[in-house]
Protein backbone atom coordinates (compact mmCIF):
# COMPACT_ATOMS: atom_id res chain seq x y z
CA UNK A 1 0.00 0.00 0.00
CA UNK A 2 1.94 3.24 -1.12
CA UNK A 3 -0.94 5.64 -0.37
CA UNK A 4 -1.65 5.60 3.15
CA UNK A 5 -4.37 8.39 2.71
CA UNK A 6 -6.44 8.60 -0.53
CA UNK A 7 -8.96 11.75 -1.54
CA UNK A 8 -10.54 11.45 -4.75
CA UNK A 9 -12.43 14.06 -6.07
CA UNK A 10 -13.54 14.93 -2.67
CA UNK A 11 -16.42 17.90 -2.06
CA UNK A 12 -17.52 19.63 1.23
CA UNK A 13 -20.52 22.43 0.72
CA UNK A 14 -21.01 24.88 3.17
CA UNK A 15 -22.81 27.86 3.32
CA UNK A 16 -20.23 30.62 2.79
CA UNK A 17 -17.80 27.83 2.13
CA UNK A 18 -16.88 25.10 -0.14
CA UNK A 19 -13.92 22.62 -0.82
CA UNK A 20 -14.22 21.18 -4.30
CA UNK A 21 -12.81 18.12 -6.27
CA UNK A 22 -9.96 17.39 -3.53
CA UNK A 23 -7.32 15.01 -4.82
CA UNK A 24 -4.34 13.87 -2.96
CA UNK A 25 -2.46 11.29 -1.71
CA UNK A 26 -0.37 10.62 1.45
CA UNK A 27 2.68 8.35 0.60
CA UNK A 28 3.47 5.66 3.14
CA UNK A 29 6.86 6.44 5.32
CA UNK A 30 6.98 10.04 4.41
CA UNK A 31 6.27 13.57 6.21
CA UNK A 32 3.45 15.40 4.03
CA UNK A 33 3.09 19.17 5.07
CA UNK A 34 -0.47 20.53 4.28
CA UNK A 35 -0.08 24.14 3.47
CA UNK A 36 -2.58 27.45 2.61
CA UNK A 37 -3.22 30.70 4.08
CA UNK A 38 -6.07 30.74 7.09
CA UNK A 39 -9.70 29.69 5.35
CA UNK A 40 -8.49 27.93 2.42
CA UNK A 41 -9.80 24.62 3.60
CA UNK A 42 -7.02 22.43 5.56
CA UNK A 43 -9.24 21.77 8.78
CA UNK A 44 -12.15 20.86 6.73
CA UNK A 45 -10.17 18.47 4.45
CA UNK A 46 -8.16 17.39 8.15
CA UNK A 47 -11.75 16.39 9.28
CA UNK A 48 -12.80 14.58 6.35
CA UNK A 49 -10.02 12.48 6.23
CA UNK A 50 -10.53 11.69 10.20
CA UNK A 51 -14.53 11.27 9.25
CA UNK A 52 -15.45 14.00 11.45
CA UNK A 53 -17.13 15.52 8.72
CA UNK A 54 -18.68 13.66 5.29
CA UNK A 55 -17.97 14.53 2.40
CA UNK A 56 -21.00 15.71 -0.11
CA UNK A 57 -19.17 13.85 -2.65
CA UNK A 58 -16.13 11.89 -3.73
CA UNK A 59 -14.32 9.08 -1.66
CA UNK A 60 -12.21 9.16 1.06
CA UNK A 61 -10.14 5.86 1.84
CA UNK A 62 -7.29 5.58 4.84
CA UNK A 63 -5.13 2.54 4.68
CA UNK A 64 -7.18 1.23 1.80
CA UNK A 65 -10.48 1.52 3.99
CA UNK A 66 -13.69 2.81 3.52
CA UNK A 67 -15.32 4.62 7.18
CA UNK A 68 -18.57 3.42 6.34
CA UNK A 69 -17.19 -0.58 6.87
CA UNK A 70 -14.17 -0.05 8.66
CA UNK A 71 -14.08 3.09 10.75
CA UNK A 72 -12.98 1.51 14.36
CA UNK A 73 -10.31 -0.48 12.39
CA UNK A 74 -8.49 3.25 10.53
CA UNK A 75 -9.25 5.22 13.82
CA UNK A 76 -7.44 2.45 15.79
CA UNK A 77 -4.36 3.21 13.63
CA UNK A 78 -4.07 7.37 13.36
CA UNK A 79 -2.77 9.32 15.79
CA UNK A 80 -4.20 12.76 15.86
CA UNK A 81 -3.00 15.71 17.26
CA UNK A 82 -5.49 19.19 16.61
CA UNK A 83 -4.23 23.05 17.48
CA UNK A 84 -5.86 23.42 20.48
CA UNK A 85 -6.26 21.37 23.37
CA UNK A 86 -9.47 18.91 23.16
CA UNK A 87 -9.14 17.49 26.61
CA UNK A 88 -11.08 17.94 29.69
CA UNK A 89 -8.79 20.83 30.98
CA UNK A 90 -9.64 19.97 34.62
CA UNK A 91 -8.15 16.60 34.19
CA UNK A 92 -4.16 15.88 34.55
CA UNK A 93 -2.17 13.88 31.97
CA UNK A 94 -2.64 10.57 34.73
CA UNK A 95 -6.31 11.13 34.24
CA UNK A 96 -6.66 11.37 30.77
CA UNK A 97 -4.29 8.78 29.89
CA UNK A 98 -7.20 6.83 32.62
CA UNK A 99 -9.85 7.49 29.98
CA UNK A 100 -8.07 7.44 26.21
CA UNK A 101 -5.84 4.19 27.03
CA UNK A 102 -9.04 1.76 26.28
CA UNK A 103 -10.02 2.96 23.32
CA UNK A 104 -6.77 1.59 21.64
CA UNK A 105 -6.26 -2.30 21.48
CA UNK A 106 -2.31 -1.54 20.79
CA UNK A 107 -2.55 1.22 23.81
CA UNK A 108 1.38 0.58 25.39
CA UNK A 109 1.69 2.02 28.70
CA UNK A 110 5.64 2.13 29.11
CA UNK A 111 5.76 3.72 25.59
CA UNK A 112 3.05 6.35 27.13
CA UNK A 113 5.69 7.14 30.38
CA UNK A 114 8.75 7.07 27.90
CA UNK A 115 7.26 10.20 26.56
CA UNK A 116 6.13 11.59 29.44
CA UNK A 117 9.46 11.30 30.45
CA UNK A 118 11.49 12.88 27.67
CA UNK A 119 8.47 15.56 27.52
CA UNK A 120 9.24 16.30 31.19
CA UNK A 121 5.35 16.35 31.39
CA UNK A 122 3.84 16.84 35.29
CA UNK A 123 0.91 13.97 35.55
CA UNK A 124 -0.54 15.09 38.37
CA UNK A 125 -0.81 18.86 37.31
CA UNK A 126 -4.54 20.11 34.99
CA UNK A 127 -3.66 20.71 31.54
CA UNK A 128 -5.41 23.70 31.92
CA UNK A 129 -2.22 24.95 33.90
CA UNK A 130 0.11 23.54 31.03
CA UNK A 131 1.78 26.10 28.73
CA UNK A 132 0.94 26.14 24.92
CA UNK A 133 4.41 24.21 24.16
CA UNK A 134 3.55 21.54 27.07
CA UNK A 135 -0.68 21.21 25.68
CA UNK A 136 1.64 20.45 22.61
CA UNK A 137 3.66 17.78 23.78
CA UNK A 138 1.05 15.98 26.35
CA UNK A 139 -1.03 15.60 22.94
CA UNK A 140 1.51 14.28 21.19
CA UNK A 141 1.95 11.92 23.85
CA UNK A 142 -0.97 10.63 23.65
CA UNK A 143 -1.36 10.52 20.14
CA UNK A 144 1.79 8.60 19.75
CA UNK A 145 1.42 5.74 22.31
CA UNK A 146 -0.99 3.51 20.69
CA UNK A 147 1.33 2.94 18.01
CA UNK A 148 -0.27 4.44 15.15
CA UNK A 149 0.59 3.93 11.59
CA UNK A 150 -0.52 7.32 10.44
CA UNK A 151 0.32 10.84 12.56
CA UNK A 152 -2.26 13.53 11.34
CA UNK A 153 -1.56 16.87 12.85
CA UNK A 154 -3.66 20.01 12.59
CA UNK A 155 -1.44 23.05 12.93
CA UNK A 156 0.66 21.35 15.90
CA UNK A 157 3.34 24.60 15.13
CA UNK A 158 1.01 27.51 15.57
CA UNK A 159 1.90 29.08 18.85
CA UNK A 160 4.88 27.49 19.55
CA UNK A 161 8.25 28.76 20.05
CA UNK A 162 11.03 28.42 17.25
CA UNK A 163 12.92 25.74 20.07
CA UNK A 164 10.39 23.55 20.54
CA UNK A 165 9.07 23.51 16.65
CA UNK A 166 12.48 22.31 15.85
CA UNK A 167 12.74 19.92 18.73
CA UNK A 168 9.07 18.45 17.25
CA UNK A 169 10.48 18.12 13.85
CA UNK A 170 13.78 16.28 15.24
CA UNK A 171 11.77 13.94 17.18
CA UNK A 172 9.21 13.08 13.44
CA UNK A 173 12.50 12.22 12.13
CA UNK A 174 13.44 10.02 15.30
CA UNK A 175 10.34 8.01 15.16
CA UNK A 176 10.01 7.50 11.41
CA UNK A 177 13.69 6.01 11.42
CA UNK A 178 12.00 2.62 10.66
CA UNK A 179 10.00 3.96 8.00
CA UNK A 180 6.88 2.84 9.60
CA UNK A 181 5.31 5.97 10.38
CA UNK A 182 3.43 8.08 8.20
CA UNK A 183 3.18 11.98 9.07
CA UNK A 184 0.54 14.48 7.32
CA UNK A 185 0.06 17.74 8.82
CA UNK A 186 -1.14 20.98 8.57
CA UNK A 187 0.75 24.16 8.72
CA UNK A 188 1.19 27.76 7.53
CA UNK A 189 4.87 28.13 9.17
CA UNK A 190 6.59 27.04 6.02
CA UNK A 191 10.15 26.87 7.40
CA UNK A 192 9.27 23.87 8.99
CA UNK A 193 8.64 22.11 6.36
CA UNK A 194 11.45 23.27 4.30
CA UNK A 195 13.85 20.91 6.86
CA UNK A 196 12.10 17.76 6.85
CA UNK A 197 8.70 17.39 4.21
CA UNK A 198 9.05 14.98 1.74
CA UNK A 199 5.68 16.15 0.09
CA UNK A 200 3.67 19.50 -0.05
CA UNK A 201 -0.17 19.42 -0.17
CA UNK A 202 -0.74 23.31 -1.50
CA UNK A 203 -4.90 24.14 -0.97
CA UNK A 204 -6.07 27.64 -1.55
CA UNK A 205 -9.82 28.42 -1.61
CA UNK A 206 -11.18 25.25 -1.36
CA UNK A 207 -8.82 24.58 -4.32
CA UNK A 208 -5.97 21.63 -4.66
CA UNK A 209 -3.10 23.80 -6.38
CA UNK A 210 -0.64 21.37 -6.01
CA UNK A 211 0.36 18.03 -4.74
CA UNK A 212 3.77 17.52 -5.35
CA UNK A 213 7.93 16.14 -3.59
CA UNK A 214 9.78 18.64 -2.86
CA UNK A 215 11.98 18.16 -5.59
CA UNK A 216 9.49 18.81 -7.90
CA UNK A 217 8.41 22.13 -6.17
CA UNK A 218 11.85 22.91 -6.58
CA UNK A 219 12.18 22.29 -10.32
CA UNK A 220 9.35 23.80 -11.29
CA UNK A 221 9.00 26.59 -8.97
CA UNK A 222 11.56 29.79 -9.36
CA UNK A 223 11.52 33.55 -8.61
CA UNK A 224 12.33 35.26 -11.35
CA UNK A 225 13.58 39.04 -11.33
CA UNK A 226 14.62 41.42 -14.12
CA UNK A 227 13.92 44.57 -15.98
CA UNK A 228 10.74 46.22 -16.58
CA UNK A 229 11.31 46.24 -20.06
CA UNK A 230 11.88 42.46 -20.33
CA UNK A 231 7.85 41.85 -19.74
CA UNK A 232 5.13 41.85 -22.92
CA UNK A 233 1.99 39.59 -23.06
CA UNK A 234 4.04 36.74 -24.55
CA UNK A 235 6.77 36.65 -21.96
CA UNK A 236 4.49 36.82 -19.04
CA UNK A 237 2.74 33.25 -20.18
CA UNK A 238 5.54 32.06 -17.97
CA UNK A 239 4.39 33.38 -14.83
CA UNK A 240 2.30 32.30 -12.36
CA UNK A 241 2.53 35.65 -11.01
CA UNK A 242 4.29 38.80 -11.56
CA UNK A 243 5.14 41.73 -8.80
CA UNK A 244 6.12 45.01 -11.04
CA UNK A 245 7.58 47.77 -9.08
CA UNK A 246 10.30 50.67 -10.73
CA UNK A 247 13.16 49.12 -9.79
CA UNK A 248 12.17 46.03 -12.10
CA UNK A 249 10.13 43.14 -11.73
CA UNK A 250 10.19 39.81 -9.27
CA UNK A 251 7.68 37.31 -11.17
CA UNK A 252 6.88 33.54 -9.92
CA UNK A 253 6.95 30.65 -12.60
CA UNK A 254 5.64 27.46 -12.26
CA UNK A 255 7.61 26.00 -15.55
CA UNK A 256 11.45 27.20 -14.60
CA UNK A 257 12.97 25.88 -17.95
CA UNK A 258 10.52 27.82 -19.93
CA UNK A 259 11.80 30.91 -17.92
CA UNK A 260 15.25 30.02 -18.16
CA UNK A 261 14.69 29.27 -22.06
CA UNK A 262 12.79 33.05 -22.46
CA UNK A 263 14.89 35.08 -20.50
CA UNK A 264 18.27 33.09 -20.31
CA UNK A 265 20.45 35.17 -18.49
CA UNK A 266 19.03 38.37 -18.63
CA UNK A 267 17.20 37.96 -15.62
CA UNK A 268 17.59 36.04 -12.34
CA UNK A 269 16.36 33.11 -11.48
CA UNK A 270 16.09 31.96 -7.83
CA UNK A 271 14.41 29.40 -5.52
CA UNK A 272 11.05 29.94 -4.35
CA UNK A 273 10.60 29.13 -1.33
CA UNK A 274 7.46 27.65 -0.03
CA UNK A 275 6.30 30.82 1.54
CA UNK A 276 6.92 32.90 -1.88
CA UNK A 277 4.98 30.22 -3.66
CA UNK A 278 2.15 30.69 -1.18
CA UNK A 279 2.22 34.70 -1.26
CA UNK A 280 2.35 35.06 -5.03
CA UNK A 281 -0.39 32.57 -5.61
CA UNK A 282 -2.81 34.45 -3.13
CA UNK A 283 -4.41 36.94 -5.18
CA UNK A 284 -3.87 35.53 -9.21
CA UNK A 285 -1.78 38.32 -11.70
CA UNK A 286 -2.16 42.00 -10.61
CA UNK A 287 0.00 45.33 -11.28
CA UNK A 288 1.53 47.27 -9.15
CA UNK B 1 31.62 10.54 7.01
CA UNK B 2 31.29 13.47 6.86
CA UNK B 3 28.61 15.92 5.16
CA UNK B 4 28.52 19.72 4.99
CA UNK B 5 24.84 20.97 3.67
CA UNK B 6 25.01 24.63 2.46
CA UNK B 7 21.40 25.88 2.16
CA UNK B 8 22.04 29.08 0.90
CA UNK B 9 24.12 27.10 -2.11
CA UNK B 10 22.18 27.25 -5.58
CA UNK B 11 23.43 23.44 -5.56
CA UNK B 12 20.65 21.14 -5.02
CA UNK B 13 21.00 19.42 -1.46
CA UNK B 14 21.12 15.96 -3.32
CA UNK B 15 23.70 17.33 -5.07
CA UNK B 16 25.88 18.40 -2.40
CA UNK B 17 25.15 14.90 -0.81
CA UNK B 18 26.36 12.91 -3.97
CA UNK B 19 29.28 14.89 -4.99
CA UNK B 20 30.86 14.62 -1.20
CA UNK B 21 30.10 10.75 -0.60
CA UNK B 22 31.77 10.42 -4.52
CA UNK B 23 34.70 12.43 -3.65
CA UNK B 24 35.09 10.69 -0.12
CA UNK B 25 34.79 7.52 -2.25
CA UNK B 26 37.42 8.71 -4.51
CA UNK B 27 39.67 9.91 -1.96
CA UNK B 28 39.50 6.21 -0.46
CA UNK B 29 37.96 7.92 2.77
CA UNK B 30 34.92 6.03 2.38
CA UNK B 31 36.15 2.13 0.94
CA UNK B 32 34.68 -0.81 -1.28
CA UNK B 33 32.24 -2.91 0.64
CA UNK B 34 32.02 0.08 3.64
CA UNK B 35 28.19 0.53 4.40
CA UNK B 36 26.51 4.08 4.64
CA UNK B 37 23.78 5.21 7.15
CA UNK B 38 20.34 4.26 5.85
CA UNK B 39 18.55 7.04 4.32
CA UNK B 40 16.49 7.98 7.01
CA UNK B 41 19.44 7.89 9.44
CA UNK B 42 21.16 10.55 6.86
CA UNK B 43 18.08 12.42 6.61
CA UNK B 44 17.95 12.99 10.55
CA UNK B 45 21.48 13.88 11.07
CA UNK B 46 21.60 16.41 8.58
CA UNK B 47 18.45 17.58 9.54
CA UNK B 48 16.12 17.04 5.63
CA UNK B 49 13.47 15.39 4.00
CA UNK B 50 13.94 11.27 3.47
CA UNK B 51 13.11 11.67 0.17
CA UNK B 52 16.46 13.99 -0.41
CA UNK B 53 18.95 11.61 1.13
CA UNK B 54 16.60 9.22 -1.42
CA UNK B 55 17.30 11.11 -4.38
CA UNK B 56 20.89 10.96 -3.41
CA UNK B 57 21.34 7.47 -2.82
CA UNK B 58 19.65 6.64 -6.12
CA UNK B 59 21.72 8.92 -8.44
CA UNK B 60 24.82 7.28 -6.85
CA UNK B 61 23.69 3.58 -7.25
CA UNK B 62 23.24 4.94 -10.81
CA UNK B 63 26.73 5.97 -11.23
CA UNK B 64 27.62 3.08 -9.82
CA UNK B 65 29.25 4.36 -6.71
CA UNK B 66 27.17 2.69 -4.57
CA UNK B 67 24.75 -0.62 -4.46
CA UNK B 68 21.79 -1.04 -1.94
CA UNK B 69 20.47 -4.68 -0.25
CA UNK B 70 16.79 -4.53 0.30
CA UNK B 71 16.80 -4.94 4.45
CA UNK B 72 20.38 -4.59 4.88
CA UNK B 73 21.41 -1.29 3.36
CA UNK B 74 23.72 0.34 1.69
CA UNK B 75 27.23 -0.11 0.64
CA UNK B 76 30.49 1.34 -1.13
CA UNK B 77 30.45 -0.56 -4.68
CA UNK B 78 33.63 -1.78 -6.29
CA UNK B 79 35.08 1.00 -7.95
CA UNK B 80 37.95 1.33 -10.55
CA UNK B 81 39.80 4.47 -8.85
CA UNK B 82 41.96 4.10 -12.20
CA UNK B 83 39.67 4.67 -14.58
CA UNK B 84 38.11 7.08 -12.49
CA UNK B 85 41.05 9.17 -12.07
CA UNK B 86 42.11 8.55 -15.79
CA UNK B 87 38.51 10.62 -16.78
CA UNK B 88 38.84 13.20 -13.94
CA UNK B 89 42.28 14.07 -15.77
CA UNK B 90 40.62 13.90 -19.29
CA UNK B 91 38.26 16.96 -17.46
CA UNK B 92 41.45 18.72 -16.18
CA UNK B 93 43.24 19.12 -19.00
CA UNK B 94 40.27 19.97 -20.92
CA UNK B 95 39.27 23.05 -18.50
CA UNK B 96 43.65 23.65 -18.61
CA UNK B 97 43.12 23.91 -22.20
CA UNK B 98 40.92 26.32 -22.13
CA UNK B 99 42.58 28.42 -19.36
CA UNK B 100 45.50 28.56 -21.10
CA UNK B 101 43.67 29.77 -24.49
CA UNK B 102 41.82 32.54 -22.43
CA UNK B 103 45.36 33.47 -20.50
CA UNK B 104 46.87 33.69 -24.30
CA UNK B 105 43.81 36.25 -25.34
CA UNK B 106 45.20 38.07 -22.30
CA UNK B 107 48.30 37.80 -22.68
CA UNK B 108 48.60 36.25 -19.80
CA UNK B 109 52.27 34.71 -19.50
CA UNK B 110 53.44 31.18 -18.38
CA UNK B 111 54.59 32.53 -15.25
CA UNK B 112 51.78 34.59 -14.11
CA UNK B 113 49.59 31.90 -15.09
CA UNK B 114 51.59 29.37 -12.67
CA UNK B 115 51.33 31.97 -9.77
CA UNK B 116 47.64 32.17 -10.08
CA UNK B 117 47.21 28.53 -9.87
CA UNK B 118 49.83 27.85 -7.11
CA UNK B 119 47.81 30.92 -5.55
CA UNK B 120 44.33 29.70 -5.45
CA UNK B 121 45.70 25.86 -5.08
CA UNK B 122 46.78 26.90 -1.74
CA UNK B 123 44.21 28.68 -0.68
Amino acid sequence: MENVVELKNVTKKFKDFSVENINLQVKQGFVTGFIGANGAGKSTTIKMMMNLLKPDAGKVNVFGLDYRTHEKEIKERIGFVYDDNVFYEALNLKDIKRIIAPAYKRWDNSLFYQYVERFELPLNKALKKFSKGMQMKASLAIALSHHPELLIMDEPTSGLDPIFRRELMNLLQEIMMDGKLTVFFSTHITTDLDRIADYIVFIQKGKLVFNQSIDEVAENYALVKGGIDLLDTDTEKAFVHVHRAATGFEALTDNRKAAESIFGDSVIIEPASLEDIMYYLKGGIYHV
Amino acid sequence: MQIIISNSSKEPIYEQITKQIKSSILTGKLQEGMSLPSIRQLAKDLQISVITTKRAYEELEKAGFIYSIVGKGSFVAEQNLEVIKEKKLKVIEEQLSAVITNSREIGLSLNDLQELLKFLYEE
